[in-house]
């Protein structure tokens, strides 16, 4: 019944499990807003998360060693972040595209690979909750706040990390000129291609991140196209977070919001058909789209190939 | 003259150099083919390291997808069969990505025209006793209508907004797979299973094995007359594209959007009608899946990915509605033997690295490379 939504109990399970779901979104988020702010648009996140997804799955799977499932889930994002960073600055490709075919090779990859080493799913013992003493104790907000497991308060922890880093550093300097203004930023001695590649690799490891995110902290399982849509919508939320890190957290925090609101829904058995409800953070997007694309630009040279003219 | 260099191989890589230069006249026609071609090469020896990694045999894995799509003219049929769908939504790919509009949408287009020809039938606006000259008509026009309305919202938020048309057909990709389940688990669904009940024979395309009682050598054929819909849209396209002055806006609009607008080339209308162009044709490809194939709505056979593949295939055969009638069966035949080939993620995997490999070669057609011996510097 509806108004089993507004009990206390409901609503806390409803922030708590909202809080959780938020962490795939921030690690690609985070990675995609890097690529972007230098000028490249990432759409083979999507892929890059199902690959690392099924790695860190395989490797918890085999061996146990949870922080070398995420070490493995790095390597696999960073070596298709390579492969992106070779094709868009080198071969200058045309980005929307080619990141469609990553996306393609990381769905077909990660589902090949599911079939020849694991067959069936199974379910593998993922990061444990970490009760954090006294606070998690708080009624209520122990329950939302300080009972997660490790990999969620570590994509919080990145999100002031990556607006210090983008905002505070050389290095942040750098990728927002190179974003902004390739030609200056080249004449004054920045290697547009270095960080471009640094740029669309680090993306490439956080995607891996969030997909080990999925399949040994929130869901401990690996399935066929498990992310379905998740990385696309990380992509739109760069956009929704204006570029910047503390925006893609608001953004974040609201799909996964509505996310957790879906599911509780699905729960409760509220009489709104369940197809109907899984629709719900896809029309987000365009909504969010629609209200955000006049509010703020973007990186100028975001989607433009950099030649060096001699 | 500009020179680029690859920032990569550096000024000094070893005792010569290699540099690159744009294009300045257009290369021999022969030479776009050539590069094509390469990229597929290298793609296939790509997947095949993969799939050896795997575990697997490239060479049973392609020896494979040849004899099961070729082998016969039973698994030839099939494959113009799996062609049908690729063709339609590669030449909606195609009308969109002429004027630089990145519909990544063609499959969701493919699935609400699936749906409202479906709708014909399962609402049902006609009965089933409609004779099939009334009924394959109206399916066709609901089947574009309901894929021009799934191209109409990105373009209308394109032109209005600017929302980026890739990120919101992505995501109606999605929408329309949940609305196509939510009336064949709910009000359309036979007998609590996962589908639509059967259409009645008045509403399928006629099909090869239609005509096996005076030829028998068509028993068994099972391609359908979206085949010839689809060459006749291509024709169509084609002649839209290259012969009307409409379709001369919008290569104007794609090759120099600032020349066009100086033109007095309304931009706004021309994304909205040609995402709606594109819709209507991924639309048509849906319905002629349903009514050719499939026969009833169900989620597996309709949203299968021809609308990515369907990218593959306009940019393999640059854009032109022709040559994307030839390039779809050389699809067609890669998905009809990747049902057999196991494990499932070949064909995909491939067209990933087909798709991507395809990119990368563009830069040969826009750049020579010349390699310069040090000292000989001018």
């Amino acid at each position: 019944m509806i108004s089993d939504l507004f009990s206390v109990t409901v609503l806390v399970g409803i922030l708590a499990s909202g809080i959780r779901l938020a962490t795939p979104y921030l690690y690609a988020a985070i990675g995609e807003t890097f690529a972007q702010r230098s000028g490249v648009l990432n759409l083979g996140v999507e892929g890059q998360m199902l690959l690392g997804a099924f790695a860190a799955f395989y490797v918890a799977l085999t061996t146990g060693n949870l922080g070398l499932a995420v070490l493995v889930a790095m390597l696999v994002g960073a070596i298709m972040g390579l492969a992106m960073a070779f094709v868009t600055v080198n071969l200058h490709a045309q980005q929307g595209i080619s990141g469609i075919g990553f996306y393609l090779f990381g769905l077909g990859m990660s589902d090949l690979l599911f079939q020849k080493m694991l067959g069936t799913v199974e379910t593998v013992r993922g990061f444990p909750r970490i009760h954090i003493p006294v606070l998690s104790d708080i009624p209520g907000l122990g329950q939302i706040f300080f009972s997660q497991n490790l990999m969620v308060y570590a994509a919080y922890l990145l999100v002031p990390i990556a607006w210090f880093v983008l905002n505070k550093t050389t290095l942040g300097l750098k990728i927002r000129s190179v974003g902004e203004n390739p030609e200056a930023a080249d004449s004054l001695g920045v290697s547009v291609a270095g960080v471009r590649y640094f740029t669309i690799v680090l993306g490439g490891t956080l995607s891996g991140v969030a997909g080990a995110s999925l399949s040994i902290a929130l869901l401990n399982v690996f399935q066929q196209n498990m992310t379905s849509g998740l990385g696309f919508i990380a992509v739109a939320l760069v956009y929704f977070g204006g570029w910047r890190p503390w925006g893609v957290l608001g953004g974040a925090l609201l799909f996964s919001m509505v996310n957790s609101l879906q599911l509780w829904i699905q729960v409760l058995g509220i009489p709104i058909p369940s197809d109907i409800a899984v629709m719900m953070p896809y029309v987000l997007t365009i909504l969010v789209l629609v209200a955000s694309v006049s509010r703020v630009r973007g990186p100028s040279a975001l989607t433009k190939p950099f030649e060096r003219e001699d | 003259m500009t020179e680029t260099t690859t920032p990569q191989t550096g000024p000094q890589a070893g005792s010569f150099r290699i540099k690159l230069e744009p294009r300045l006249q257009e290369p021999p026609r022969w030479y776009p083919v050539a590069v094509s071609l390469g990229a597929i090469f290298i793609a296939l020896i790509l997947g095949g390291i993969v799939i050896a990694f795997a575990g697997g045999d490239p060479f049973l894995s392609y020896a494979h997808i040849a004899r099961a799509s070729f082998g016969n003219l039973g698994v030839i049929s099939d494959t113009l069969v799996k062609a049908t769908p690729i063709l339609m939504t590669a030449l909606a790919c195609s009308i969109a990505f002429r004027m630089k509009l990145w519909n990544i949408g063609a499959e969701g287009q493919f699935i609400m025209g699936a749906f409202g020809a479906s709708a014909v039938v399962l609402a049902p606006l006609l009965s089933a006793e409609t004779p099939a000259w009334i009924f394959i008509p109206v399916m066709m026009v609901a089947g574009m209508l309901a894929g021009a309305l799934w191209g109409f919202i990105p373009g209308y938020l394109k032109a209005k907004f600017n929302v980026n048309e890739i990120i919101s057909t992505l995501m109606l990709n999605y929408i329309s797979i949940s609305w196509m389940n939510f009336w064949i688990f709910g009000v359309w669904s036979e007998g609590g299973f996962q589908m639509s009940p059967r259409f009645p024979r008045t509403a399928w395309l006629p099909r090869l094995l239609d005509y096996a009682e005076t030829f028998p050598i068509l028993r068994g054929l099972t391609t359908h007359a979206g085949l010839l819909i689809g060459i006749a849209a291509a024709f169509v396209l084609w002649l839209l594209i290259y012969r009307s002055r409409w379709g001369y806006e919008i290569r104007l609009i794609g090759d120099n959007p600032s020349a066009a607008r100086y033109a007095g080339i309304d931009i706004s209308r021309n994304t909205i009608l040609v995402m709606m162009v594109s819709g209507a044709l991924a639309g048509l490809g849906g319905m002629s899946e349903i009514t050719g194939v499939v026969h009833r709505l169900q989620t597996s056979p309709v949203a299968a990915g021809y609308g990515f593949t369907g990218i593959i295939v306009a940019w393999l055969a640059k854009l032109h509605p022709g040559v994307i009638v030839v390039v779809s069966v050389l699809f067609g035949a890669l998905i009809l033997a990747g049902r057999e080939i196991q494990p499932s993620g070949v064909p995909k995997m491939i067209q990933g690295i087909i798709l991507v490999c395809l990119i990368a070669s563009d830069f040969l057609l826009r750049y020579r490379i010349r390699i310069i011996r040090a000292g000989s510097e001018e």
